[in-house]
Order: structure tokens, then C-alpha cells, then sequence
């Protein structure tokens, strides 16, 4: 297996290493729930979470991840606005990585934002949080995490996600880990909200929810952002997007007995999801949550040599080392 | 600013040994060439007397190139490029005219902005610039300009060039208008409404990278109501940078039809896909972008029906800072002056273009759609001349480009072809990798 240096995207991860975080994550999620949630893996490392964005879990799980791991977390939240995005990107990846931070967490609006700050930032293990519409890796795993806990393996297993998938990093990142990890994914949206040529994934693409349905292991629904959307003409309203996407609890009894429902978060109940679902037995939505949590402490741990050390970092760690060794010889 | 002056002096000379291609007169043999007082004295064999001879053995001496489609960014953004750097990077890449799209800041919509233009060109005396006028006062689409008195003091076409004429009745009225005085309009292709946000071409590309598409849609459909008001206004209407297969498409039907449709293609659109911008290459972003496969082979194809008579680059300089900000913040466009002829003659190499055919859609053809005095070695004509090793390789390093701005896709990949001299007016102005200012 390869050692991990970034954590850009699921496009950049062997199955080799997405099955080693699953693997450690799942190990860390009794730490959380002990009553001492600590433990010293990460002392002396430094967190920066840098969100250009609004998060709650995401940023929440980062920081709680490194805190229980014992690193020392900063939080940067920083709204953008849309002209100076690009600039005040670049900038700020610059200034951070100057603090000699061991892991950068990035958040931001612009597809391609990890991937630009990790390649002007040698020296800085760099977290995709969520890049606009391209990826969202983090989540992929904690999925996968969740999914495993009910299934063993998720290969040959279907995921069904419904909603907005036009603008969804998370639908992305699946439709790339799918393909790594052998499952399948089916799609279900108005032509609206599909990306031109999404079926090249290999993945099913269904208009028809209800037709969708069965043979699905896992409902995975998208957040629906209405501001953006009924303005662009994705489609007519709210009321009009319920009946026909809106997982209730009669679409639930289409479904098989086991399958199981999830949603990355944040939910507007009564929109993609009923409350009934959201809140019943198949939910795995607050799994998800607290998988969140163990998977980022995997990806720091790893990312800050719970291996071995990336090459490129131990150079500039060796040239501090042996910098202070003379001043201990010189006192 | 340097004092350059006004006349230089000229010696005659005479290019020794090369194979001399000049399509608008049918030349395409081993043969010299005579320049005497500014001018092309004649091309066939001659004696060398006491005049300099130029060693052109193993290269190819045609007429200076002729690039219709440049952006100059001066006046108004001359930290990305000005009429002087413009100037080096278009004789170091063997162009000796050049037309200069009108988006400068404050736009070419006055006589006054055009004089300036052409006097400061003059001025530096490198390359012959020619402007191309706006089409709408500030470019905004509303009111025409004085286009009469533009053309006058030297406006050789009619453009609103980095923004489409979108309006359909203000587009007619220019078309009906320019062609009362046979003026050339010359469109950016894209309906607005339909390619708002986008960023790269739309498709799997886009899809993969989670960033806005520009269908390709949005330049056909604005391409096809151009050429139906082309037919009502009887005009004469040129496509600036066409892209995608439906246009070409068009294009080809309508001057089937007798139209006075003309079009030009960008050497990105020929040589490269939408596969260059994975990875968030912002250097790979224009606009309109790069296409897929199947629309590279159709502009190929319509290169080699004549379909598409033109190769203007659309030179598109762009600091750094408009670059390096993430693909969806980026700057569209690529500079190209310097990379036009290497990257063109991948086509003759591809047996697409014989090397006259291709040369022509590089000088007599745009010079002929412009009535501009230029794009030939005929007797008389003003030594505009383009010396260059079609076999030569080389790697392009996009810090030793004569442009202020360095962003181009090609850095680092091996170029054949390699321009040796460039002479404009008589005068050597390029010499192996040296501009004599």
C-alpha cells in the first residue's frame, strides 16, 4: 500500500488504502464513546481546519478527531466571497502552511481547492473537507464505515442516491468509490439535476424514484438547497420536488426489509427526507455522525506517520532535529 | 518608454536556398528571394551579389504569417501584455500582422483609441497592427459604433470579440449596417443565457471535476441565428474561434449555400481536448473551451475541406495571478503567438494540410477576408517574410516566451517546427530566438 501524503479525493486512493482507514477508523470508534476519550497518538501535531464554507459536522468531527487524539486544533472559519475566492485562497494556504502546520483541513466552494493547495504546499498533508461540486472523500469513508457496520462488505451491494446530484461532491465520490469497492450505485433525479454524461460511472440513472426502489440495499438522500435551485429552473417548487423525490414512509415499504437510509447531512425534513424516515429503525443517519468522527481520526492518524513518515516530510523534520541537537551540544 | 524610430534603415538582401511557398501565387519550390528597399524584388534563382544573404537551406521561406485574432490588452491591462510585447511574441512565432480584438480598457469603440493603437504599433515597428473596432459602443450590446469612422482611420473589422453581439435585433442591424459598406463582422459565438457560470466544456469532463460545463450548444445555436440574419441582411459574417462539430456543421452548409460565411480555428481547438484541463489546469481553460475528441476531428475536417479558411490564434495573455486562483476563478485564455506555427503544422505532419494549404490559412486567406495588403511575396509586396525549420524540435519553456504572460498549455512539451527569421518590412526583426528591435 502506498503511503498517503494528501487526502485529496477518492479519485487519488488505491482500495488497498481506503480498506487500511476503514480498518483504523472502525478501531477508533470506541474511543468516543469511552469515558475518557483521549488518547495521546497525535501529541505535539498541529490541526489547522480551514472552512471556507459552513459546516457543522464536518468541522466538528475534525476538530473533535484531533482533539481526542491529543493534536492541537485550530479552527479557521472564513466566509469567501465570490470574487476574492481565488486570491484569499491562495493566500491563506501560504500564510497557514508557513506556521509549519503537520495536517491542513480545506473546505471550500471551488472544485479544486485541496488539489491546488496540496501542490502549493509541499511540506503540508492537505484534507479535501469538501471541494464544490468534486469531492468529499471524508464522508465517502465514513459511509463505507457505517455501511460495513450493517453489512460486513458493501461489495455487490447497491446504493441508491436520490436528489441533487448535479451539484453533489458527495454523489461524485461515490460514483468513484463505487467502481474501487464494488458496488453499485443507481441515481435517481430529474434530468435537472444529472450531470451531463454521469452514466459513463457505470452507475443506473432513474428519473422514476419509485422504480428505483427496489432491489436498492441503501436509500441515500441528498440535501435539496431550494434558494439555489428553484431560482436556476431545476425544478418548479418544493411541494412538487416532495412527491416525487421525498423519501416517506410509503417509498420505505417499497424497499426491501434491510435496506437501509442514509443522508450526509444537514436534513430538511419534510423536503428529501419525512421525519418518520429520518428519525426511524432504518435510519443511519446518526451512525454516520459518529462514524465521522472515528474515520478523521484515522485519516490524521495516518496522514502524521502512523505509518511511516511521508519522505518529503521527514527532510524537513530531520533538518529541525538535527538543528536542535547543535544548540543541545552548544548549551 | 524607448525612442524607437520611425524609419529604420533597410540593406537589401537576398534568402539563399530555401523552399519558397507563397500559395496566392501558386509558388511551392526551391527558389531565393530578393528584398530590395523594403520590398520583394523577386523570387527564383539568383546570384549573390553584395547584398547580406540569409542561409535558408533546409527551411521553408513563406509570407510573414498573418494572425487575425489577437488579443494585445493595451491600453488598460499592460501588466498582462502591451503592443510592444505583443510584437516580439507575434515575429518570434514568424507573424508579421496581426489583428487586435477590440476588449482594451477603455474598449477600440473611438477613432481616437484605434489612431492610438496603430501609432504605437508603428512606433515599435516590429509587426503591422491592425484593429479590429467594436461592433456596440462599450461593448455592451446596445448602440453601434461609428463603424465609417473607424474603418477610416483603420478598423479593418468589426468585433465585440470576449463577449458575443447576443442581442438579435441590435446583431442584424450590425450585420445590415457593416455590409452596406462591406465590412466584415466577426462574431464570438455564445449565447450567453445558456453557457452562464461555465467553466470548461460540458460533458464527462466536467462531470468528473464538479465544475459548470458550457454546452456546446451554446455557440451552434448562436452560430445558426447569426447565419439566418447573415442571409436576411446579406452580410458578410465571420465565426471567430469555432469549436464544436455543430458549428462546423453550419458554417459548412451555409457557405454551401453561397452565404458570405467565413470561419477561423484556434490551434487548441485542433490540437487538443477537454482531457487537458483534468487536474484543474487553469493554462488549459478558455473560452470557448476545449472540446471533446469528436469536435477536434470535425474542426480538423473543416480545415481540410475549407470549411474553416483561417488559423488565428485568439492570443489571450493573463498574469499569473488570473491564473493561479483555482479553475472555476481562472482567467479564460491562452496565449498562442508564439506556439501558432509549431502547433499548426501537426496537421501537414498528420497529412490533414499540404504545407501551402495550411501556410495560406495563415496569411493570403485572412489578408484576403480583410482586404489587408499582406500574406504574400509578390513582386512589389512589402517584405513581410517567415523563414522556418519545419524538421527543427525544440521544448517550449513558458519562461523564455517573448509574451508578458506565460499562460500556455504546451510548457514543457516537445514543439516541431521552429521559426528562424521573421521579416517585416524589409527589416529582420527576429533572428534565431533575438528580436532586433
Amino acid at each position: 500500500m502506498t503511503q498517503l501524503n494528501h487526502l485529496l479525493g477518492i479519485r487519488q486512493l488505491e482500495k488497498a488504502q481506503i480498506e487500511y482507514l476503514l480498518n483504523l477508523g472502525g478501531s477508533f470508534v470506541g474511543l468516543s464513546r469511552r469515558n475518557v476519550k483521549k488518547a495521546p497518538t497525535l501529541r505535539g501535531k498541529t490541526v489547522i481546519n480551514l472552512f471556507f464554507e459552513n459546516s457543522t459536522r464536518t468541522r466538528t468531527s475534525f476538530e473533535l478527531a484531533g482533539k481526542r487524539l491529543s493534536a492541537d486544533v485550530v479552527n479557521i472559519s472564513t466566509a469567501a466571497s465570490a470574487t476574492s475566492k481565488g486570491e484569499s485562497l491562495f493566500d491563506t494556504g501560504q500564510t497557514l502552511a508557513a506556521m509549519n502546520p503537520d495536517v491542513l483541513v480545506i473546505r471550500h466552494s471551488l472544485a479544486g481547492a485541496a488539489e491546488f493547495l496540496a501542490a502549493m504546499l509541499p511540506d503540508t498533508a492537505v484534507v479535501n473537507a469538501g471541494d464544490g461540486a468534486h469531492e468529499h472523500p471524508t464522508q465517502i469513508l465514513t459511509d463505507l464505515l457505517t455501511l460495513r457496520q450493517s453489512w460486513t462488505d458493501v461489495a455487490g451491494k447497491t446504493i441508491t442516491i436520490v436528489g441533487d446530484i448535479a451539484h453533489s461532491r458527495v454523489a461524485n465520490s461515490h460514483l468513484i468509490s463505487a467502481a474501487k469497492m464494488g458496488y453499485k450505485v443507481r441515481l435517481v433525479a430529474p434530468k435537472t439535476l444529472l450531470p451531463m454524461q454521469v452514466e459513463r460511472y457505470g452507475c443506473e440513472v432513474f428519473h422514476d424514484f419509485d422504480a428505483a426502489i427496489p432491489g436498492s440495499d441503501c436509500l441515500y438522500m441528498l440535501r435539496i438547497q431550494a434558494e439555489r435551485l428553484t431560482s436556476s429552473c431545476c425544478f418548479p417548487s418544493i411541494r412538487e420536488y416532495h412527491t416525487a423525490y421525498g423519501l416517506n414512509m410509503h417509498r420505505l415499504t417499497l424497499a426491501g426489509e434491510n435496506c437501509l437510509v442514509m443522508h450526509p447531512g444537514p436534513m430538511n425534513r419534510g423536503v428529501e427526507i419525512a421525519s418518520e424516515v429520518a428519525d426511524g429503525a432504518k435510519s443511519r443517519i446518526l451512525d454516520q455522525v459518529e462514524n465521522g468522527v472515528a474515520v478523521r481520526m484515522a485519516i490524521l492518524t495516518s496522514l502524521c506517520g502512523g505509518g511511516t513518515a511521508p519522505a518529503r516530510r521527514d527532510g524537513k523534520r530531520k533538518q529541525a532535529e538535527s538543528v536542535m541537537s547543535a544548540q543541545a551540544r552548544l548549551l | 518608454m524607448p525612442a524607437y524610430p520611425v524609419v529604420k534603415c533597410m540593406a537589401d538582401f537576398l534568402i539563399k536556398g530555401g523552399h519558397v511557398i507563397d500559395p496566392a501565387n501558386g509558388i511551392d519550390r526551391s527558389a531565393d528571394v530578393l528584398v530590395k528597399h523594403g520590398s520583394i524584388a523577386g523570387v527564383g534563382k539568383f546570384k549573390a551579389g553584395t547584398e547580406k544573404t540569409i542561409d535558408a537551406r533546409g527551411c521553408i521561406v513563406c509570407p510573414g504569417l498573418v494572425d487575425m485574432h489577437v488579443h494585445l490588452r493595451e491600453p488598460g491591462q499592460e501588466w498582462k501584455e502591451d503592443i510592444e510585447s505583443g510584437s516580439r511574441a507575434a515575429v518570434a512565432g514568424g507573424v508579421t500582422t496581426m489583428c487586435c480584438m477590440p476588449n482594451t480598457q477603455p474598449c477600440l469603440d473611438h477613432a481616437g483609441v484605434i489612431r492610438q493603437v496603430i501609432e504605437r504599433a508603428n512606433q515599435i515597428g516590429l509587426c503591422n497592427v491592425h484593429p479590429v473596432g467594436a461592433v456596440t459602443r462599450n461593448l455592451d450590446g446596445k448602440e453601434l459604433t461609428e463603424m465609417r469612422e473607424l474603418a477610416g482611420d483603420g478598423a479593418v473589422a468589426f468585433s465585440d470579440d470576449g463577449m458575443p453581439v447576443w442581442h438579435g435585433g441590435v446583431m442584424r442591424k450590425a450585420l445590415e449596417y457593416a455590409s452596406s459598406f462591406g465590412y466584415l463582422v466577426i462574431q464570438h459565438a455564445e449565447d450567453l443565457q445558456l453557457t452562464e457560470g461555465g467553466c470548461v466544456n460540458e460533458g464527462w469532463v466536467s462531470t468528473q471535476l464538479g465544475v459548470a460545463g458550457i454546452p456546446s450548444e451554446g455557440e451552434d445555436a448562436m452560430i445558426s441565428r447569426d447565419i439566418m440574419l447573415t442571409q436576411l441582411a446579406d452580410a458578410r459574417y465571420h465565426v471567430a474561434h469555432i469549436s464544436t462539430r455543430g458549428s462546423v456543421a453550419l458554417v459548412r452548409q451555409a457557405r454551401g449555400q453561397g452565404l458570405k460565411v467565413s470561419a477561423e480555428a484556434a490551434p487548441h481547438h485542433f490540437a487538443l481536448t477537454e482531457d487537458e484541463v483534468l487536474g484543474f489546469n487553469a493554462d488549459a481553460k478558455m473560452n470557448p473551451p476545449l472540446r471533446t475528441e469528436e469536435d477536434r476531428q470535425a474542426v480538423i475536417e473543416g480545415l481540410r475541406d475549407g470549411t474553416i479558411e483561417v488559423i488565428a490564434t485568439d492570443h489571450a495573455p493573463h498574469h499569473e495571478d488570473d491564473k493561479r486562483c483555482g479553475l472555476s476563478c481562472a482567467a479564460f485564455g491562452i496565449v498562442g503567438l508564439e506556439t501558432m506555427l509549431p502547433v499548426s503544422l501537426g496537421l501537414v505532419k498528420q497529412s490533414v494540410l499540404s504545407m501551402p494549404e495550411l501556410i495560406a490559412k495563415m496569411a493570403c486567406n485572412p489578408a484576403r477576408l480583410l482586404n489587408l495588403d499582406a500574406g504574400t511575396l509578390s513582386e512589389g509586396a512589402a517584405a513581410d517574410i517567415c523563414i522556418f525549420d519545419p524538421e527543427a524540435t525544440w521544448r517550449l519553456d513558458r519562461n523564455k516566451l517573448q509574451s508578458r504572460s506565460k499562460n500556455t498549455p504546451w510548457h514543457g512539451r516537445e514543439m516541431t517546427g521552429k521559426v528562424t527569421h521573421t521579416v517585416k518590412g524589409g527589416r529582420v526583426v527576429f533572428e534565431h530566438g533575438n528580436i532586433h528591435a
